[in-house]
Parts: structure tokens; C-alpha cells; sequence
């Protein structure tokens, strides 16, 4: 163990440099928005320290102030630094009980409607708005649902269109599909070839890609169901509690919300506007105009 | 020197029986939060709900925005990396798996060098990959301890082996040791 004095130094030496690195992360953070309009500062702090460390790495800068130097000057910069700062990590029917879930106790309500709509925030690259696709179809409800995929990053759109994937993913999500209540197999969806699967184009019917950014960007339908998954675990406390509120504003009343199965709603005031259908998989309703004068009454 | 903050312990292959020994040694009167990341965790609070049986301090899942309470063992979920902002709140991602683990060690003790500084002590126990590694090596850059299962003790050495070999450590014991040195390095 190094001796009392020395471990004053050291303690004063790495607060300095936790201090230094806060401050680089800020001004990168301040160029982002300023420069490109993209604002990371209601983003929970330790996962974008850590994605934005990992863009130094991977761009060979010297600090995070060399990322930021890049950012301000190539024009050309921008798409790899969002490409690096956004998820684009999922499974189709990821967490196979929610799907179960969304198929026995979502699409029969959906089914009342002439016309529904859908709305994934944050679709990443498509894996889960494919399967919801699927559901739909299999439920007999497709013909008359749209579904809008959004997303802030323009590569994850792309490749969510394209609807390619390394077919080592397809056993995976095989299992999944039938866990979920699949009544098919899943490769009946998609063409195998060398080491991609491309889904079935026909699935795109219904579904309308679009740029949306859940921080900057508001209210753009009528949904009957909103999923959005592991998207809001980025997000400080007071984002989180906006997002939630656009959705909520984006539902019919008794429109269902699906979050990601380790999601915690109890620092959103907004949370109380929606009503569990099951708390442990996340998947609520916005509450009706009864029950909101109901619970106002009470309170 | 100051007390320790926190404990951050990693483990995979074997780290279930390993964690039953190390938790049930330690001293209940631990003011210490203990983060634990066991590859091997699965679907909701099992890995928790097993080990509090055998520990006597609390034992629980940690929840994302919920903060870390000191005395308690908090648990990674399977599936979600774990992370603490500086506030001492947890937050979870679903980032890319690291050494094809997600929850990771490394991006555990990364983020936990981050807020506790000199203040944490860095475990790493059995385990069939090299998760971990780096992590524990950012826990020394950052003042921190590092300890590591004896290799030829654990269950699965090639965890602690690749710990020493990438980060070192200050203290490298056999399972037995390393709650007595929790308790003392965190007790005086």
C-alpha cells in the first residue's frame, strides 16, 4: 500500500482528471448541439461517457476534445459520432413473453379498431417492428394497421428498410418467435442467403420509416400501441418524463405503452397518467378520462 | 487512508458458489455498497433471490434510477449492462455485449472507477472468460484496489488469470482470504 501522503497525491491527481474529462464531455456535448442541433444533454451521463470514450477509441483521437475537433470541422463526421452514440442492438421478438403478452391481452383490443395505428420509437434496425409486423399479420389485423418506425439515427433506418441480418441471429430469434405464440416457423418470414437473412418484403406494406428524434421532435399521430424498448434507460430522469409524455400524448385514451422489462417509472411524474396491464413486463394503458377524474377525485 | 466506498466484484463460471462462500463471510456491519456482476445471472431476480438466503447483508437486484444503498448487495440483471451514474444511481444499457457477456465486468468496474475513485475495491473471482480484465485495470488507473481469486483456487481460473495478467493486483488470495481482507480493508 503506498504510504498516506502519496495516496492524498493520487486522490487529488484523479479528481483532476475525472474533473478535465467532465469538462471535454461537456463542450462535446455543446458542440454536438450547437454545430448539429443533436442535443445529448438530458442523456444519462455514465452510458454516453462511455459510448463517447468509445468513439475516441475507435476514431484514434487523442481525447475526447480530438473527437470534438473532428465533429466542428468534417462535415462528414457527424453520421459516424450518431451511429456511435445510438443502440443498435436488439432481437426480433426480444423477450418472447412480452410479445406472448402483446398477441393475447394487445391485439384483441386492437382488433375493435377500423383503422390501426402503431408507433415504435426508437426502432433501432428494425429486428422488433418486424415482429410486430408478423403479430399483426398472423392476428389477421395487418391489412388494416400502420406502423411508423422511427428512429434519430439514419444508418439504423436504412438497414431497418433493408431488413438484412447475419442469419447466426435467426436461431435465436426462431426461438423467440415461437415462444411468443408464433403459430408458424419463423423462416417463412425471411430468405436465407450465405450469411444473411432478408425478411420478406411484403412486411413492409404497413410500415412507414421516418427520422424522429424523441428528444427535439413532437406529436406526429394517433397510436393504439406505442413500443419503445431500452430507449428511455439513456435518458436523465427529466427526459425520460418528457418522452413518457409524448407518448402519452400520442395515445388514444386506453392506447397501450410497451417499455423495455427493466424500465423503472418511479421518478416520472407522467407514470401516473397510465395504468399497469402487467407491471412486471411493462406494458401500461393510458388511463381514460374516467379514471384520471377518478384518481384526481381521490387524491 | 480513507475507507473504501464500495466493493465491485465480477465473476462468471463458478461465480454462483464462489459468491455464496464470499457473501456469507462478509460482516454484516459493512457500511459499504457491494455491486456484483455474475455472468451467469438470468431472468428476473433469481441470481438475488438465491444468494440472500446465504448472505448477511441485504441482497437485491439493482434497479435502474434507483440509488445504491449503502450495507447491501446489489445485483446485476441478467441481460443489461450495469452502470452508475455520479450520483450514485444505478443505469442500465443494452449496449453491445462485451466478451460476449452483457451484463459486463468491465463496463461495471469502468463505471464504477468512474464515481468512487480511490474508493472502490475491485474483486475478481472465478470465471471461463477475460471480462473483467480491463475493467479491473481501469479500478487501479483510477486509485483504486484490485483483488483477485488465486487462479489455482478458482473454480474457473482463466477470469483471475487474465485479471493478473492485464491489470495485476494488490492482493491475489484464495476464496477463503478475500472476505477476511473485505472486512478489514473495509471495517478499520
Amino acid at each position: 500500500m503506498p504510504a498516506p501522503s502519496l495516496n492524498v497525491e493520487l486522490e487529488r491527481a484523479e479528481l483532476e482528471r475525472a474533473e478535465l474529462e467532465q469538462i471535454e464531455l461537456d463542450l462535446f456535448v455543446q458542440a454536438l448541439k450547437r454545430r448539429h442541433g443533436h442535443d445529448f444533454s438530458q442523456y444519462a451521463p455514465a452510458s454516453l461517457t462511455r459510448r463517447v470514450r468509445q468513439l475516441v477509441h475507435a476514431h484514434h483521437c487523442s481525447s475526447i476534445t480530438g473527437l470534438t475537433a473532428r465533429l466542428l470541422h468534417e462535415p462528414d463526421f457527424l453520421p459516424l459520432v450518431i451511429k456511435g452514440l445510438s443502440v443498435p442492438v436488439s432481437e426480433m421478438f426480444r423477450d418472447p413473453q412480452v410479445f406472448l403478452a402483446l398477441r393475447e391481452h394487445v391485439l384483441p383490443v386492437l382488433a375493435s379498431y377500423p383503422q390501426i395505428t402503431v408507433w415504435q420509437a426508437g426502432c433501432a434496425q428494425g429486428q422488433e417492428v418486424y415482429s410486430l409486423a408478423i403479430m399483426l399479420e398472423e392476428a389477421g389485423l395487418y391489412e388494416r394497421s400502420h406502423i411508423f418506425a422511427t428512429d434519430f439515427n439514419p444508418d439504423a433506418l436504412q438497414r431497418a428498410q433493408e431488413g438484412i441480418y447475419p442469419a447466426r441471429d435467426a436461431q435465436l430469434w426462431s426461438r423467440n418467435y415461437l415462444l411468443a405464440g408464433g403459430s408458424q416457423s419463423l423462416a417463412s418470414y425471411y430468405s436465407a442467403r450465405y450469411d444473411f437473412i432478408k425478411l420478406d418484403q411484403r412486411l413492409r406494406r404497413n410500415i412507414t420509416f421516418a427520422n424522429h428524434n424523441l428528444v427535439t421532435d413532437k406529436v406526429f399521430c394517433e397510436a393504439h400501441l406505442v413500443l419503445c424498448r431500452n430507449v428511455l434507460i439513456y435518458f436523465s430522469n427529466p427526459l425520460q418524463n418528457h418522452t413518457l409524455t409524448l407518448f402519452r400524448d400520442s395515445l388514444v385514451r386506453g392506447g397501450h405503452l410497451c417499455l423495455g422489462l427493466r424500465e423503472s417509472l418511479d421518478f416520472a411524474p407522467v407514470a401516473a397518467d397510465f395504468s399497469a396491464v402487467d407491471a412486471n413486463l411493462r406494458l401500461y394503458r393510458r388511463s381514460s378520462q374516467l379514471m384520471a377524474e377518478a384518481r384526481d377525485g381521490a387524491a | 487512508m480513507a475507507q473504501p466506498e464500495a466493493i465491485a466484484i465480477g465473476c462468471s463460471k463458478g461465480g454462483f458458489n464462489a459468491l455464496k462462500l464470499l457473501l456469507g463471510a462478509l460482516d454484516p456491519r459493512l457500511p459499504q455498497t457491494v455491486l456484483v456482476c455474475c455472468h451467469t445471472a438470468s431472468g428476473t431476480g433469481v441470481l438475488s433471490g438465491l444468494l440472500a438466503s446465504h448472505s448477511a447483508l441485504p441482497v437485491v437486484e439493482a434497479v435502474e434510477r434507483q440509488p445504491a444503498a449503502a450495507g447491501t448487495v446489489h445485483i446485476a440483471p441478467g441481460g443489461y449492462h450495469l452502470l452508475l451514474e455520479h450520483d450514485q444511481h444505478f443505469a442500465l444499457s443494452v449496449d453491445e455485449p462485451v466478451c460476449f457477456s452483457r451484463p459486463s465486468i468491465d463496463v461495471l468496474f469502468s463505471s464504477a472507477a468512474d464515481v468512487y475513485h480511490t474508493g472502490l475495491i475491485g474483486v475478481v473471482l472465478t470465471g471461463a472468460n477475460r471480462d473483467g480484465a480491463h475493467g479491473l485495470a481501469q479500478i487501479r488507473d483510477h486509485g483504486g484496489i484490485a483483488v483477485v481469486q488465486a487462479p489455482a483456487n478458482a473454480e474457473a481460473a482463466t477470469m483471475p488469470q487474465a485479471a493478473l495478467d492485464i491489470s495485476g493486483a494488490d492482493y491475489c488470495l484464495p476464496l477463503e482470504k478475500i472476505a477476511q481482507l473485505l472486512n478489514h480493508l473495509c471495517l478499520t
